[in-house]
């Protein structure tokens, strides 16, 4: 019993060490991207970050994020790739879910499940979603 | 001066602190609030926003590595996982009604007791104690390949103390947007016996769950800005990746202890400017 545990719990390790990679690079590409087109278009405008102002709706909504994205804004860019940056711990806490139901793990997959929910919470809940 | 000079400078800055806190294991996070504060001149809610964001890069990026070697417990991460995203969400819903300078303030003190736990001999903690009832119930007690060879078994004390401890750090991530690493690490080595190794891994494989429960209410609340925030975290990832592949080779002794001094330095100049209203 042991050993198939084990086992699992290798494989489960290594998607989720494969999925972390992925996410990171994923983003880091894409908030480059979209940091290369930011400093194409404003790059000679003067920075300000002493005055807080707080970011317009469209970029700090998922539904805004992804409307100025999709019109190629170098700002929206940036922010759809640090979205899937804060999603890429969130795949992988689901993904846990699935491994210990494999594992018949019921007291885990509700530990897992409580995680989830507060994080899909802070992501979706908190007014970030529209 | 021009946001793209100020993104190069913002960028260099990032992958130096990424490249010390990797070089050091002290993380970088730590570093990046007062550097973007006091020396950029950042507002503290924006310089929050950005650091957190590159917290879950750098975690992300790291316990790709480690969960291979396993060392990390996947259940003792997860279980404690419960405590520091229901902290984190707590501090990041705080960090709207605290005042910057209180902030500043809170951050200072932060850093000052980083740069005091990095000092401080770590008393060994005991081995072999005997199972805890309540761990064994949570099936936490796990083996780890040790450096004899072979497998070695923990027992996992003092699970509701860790359980707490868990909560602080999470509210102080979720508070400062840093991955409080040294706060995990005490909590899961000292408290919960848990192996050195086993602690240190396993909290950086919670980092960025625990980064990603506040970063969903910084977001919406418009504290993350993709101006900053891209060269902070391209920097610091950039960074701590260097680190990590330069860290076999690199003699750390010395270079901890300046780290330790700069971050001690920083804490300072955090709390003058808090206490005097400079920030």
């Amino acid at each position: 019993m042991t050993t198939t545990r084990d086992w699992n719990d290798q494989r489960i390790e290594n998607m989720v060490g494969n999925l972390l990679r992925a996410g990171v690079s994923l983003s880091a590409f894409v908030v480059f991207v979209g940091g290369v087109i930011y400093l194409a278009r404003h790059g000679r405008s003067p920075a300000d970050y002493r005055v807080f102002q707080g970011e317009p709706s469209d970029l700090k909504t998922i539904s805004g994020i992804l409307r100025e994205a999709i019109r190629f804004r170098g700002r929206g860019i940036i922010q759809l790739g640090l979205l899937l940056l804060i999603a890429t711990p969130v795949v992988r806490v689901a993904l846990s879910i699935w491994g210990f139901a494999e594992e018949h793990d019921r007291l885990y997959m509700i530990f897992t499940g409580i995680v989830l929910i507060v994080l899909l919470y802070s992501l979706l809940g908190s007014g970030t979603a529209f | 001066m021009n946001i793209f000079e100020f993104t190069i400078l913002v960028a260099a800055g990032s992958f130096a602190a990424g490249l010390l806190g990797s070089l050091t294991g002290l993380g970088g996070g730590v570093v990046l609030v007062p550097l973007l504060t006091l020396f950029f001149k950042v507002d503290i809610r924006y310089a929050i926003g950005a650091s957190l964001v590159s917290v879950i890069a750098t975690s992300s990026g790291a316990a790709a590595a480690y969960v291979k070697e396993g060392f990390s417990n996947i259940r003792i991460g997860m279980f404690l996982e419960i405590a520091t995203t229901v902290g984190a969400l707590v501090g990041a819903f705080l960090a709207a009604f605290v005042s910057t300078k209180a902030l500043a303030v809170i951050f200072g003190v932060m850093l000052l007791y980083s740069a005091y736990l990095s000092r401080r001999p770590r008393p060994r903690a005991e081995r072999n104690s005997l199972p805890d009832p309540l761990a064994t119930r949570l099936r936490l007690n796990g083996d780890f390949p040790s450096e004899e060879g072979g497998m070695r078994h923990y027992n996992v004390q003092r699970v509701p103390l860790g359980f707490s401890l868990m909560f602080g750090a999470g509210a102080l991530s979720g508070l400062l947007g840093i991955g409080s690493g040294a706060v995990k690490v005490l909590a899961m080595d000292q408290a919960m016996k848990i192996p050195f190794k086993v602690s240190t891994t396993t909290s950086n494989f919670m980092i960025g769950v625990t980064a990603a429960a506040s970063a969903g209410v910084y977001l919406s609340r418009g504290y993350v800005d993709p101006g900053l925030a891209m060269p902070v975290m391209l920097g610091v990832l950039a960074g701590s990746l260097m680190g990590a592949r330069i860290l076999v080779k690199a003699e750390t002794r010395v270079l901890r202890i300046v780290f330790s001094v700069v971050i001690a330095v920083l804490g300072l100049q955090m709390l003058y400017k808090g206490l005097t209203g400079g920030i």
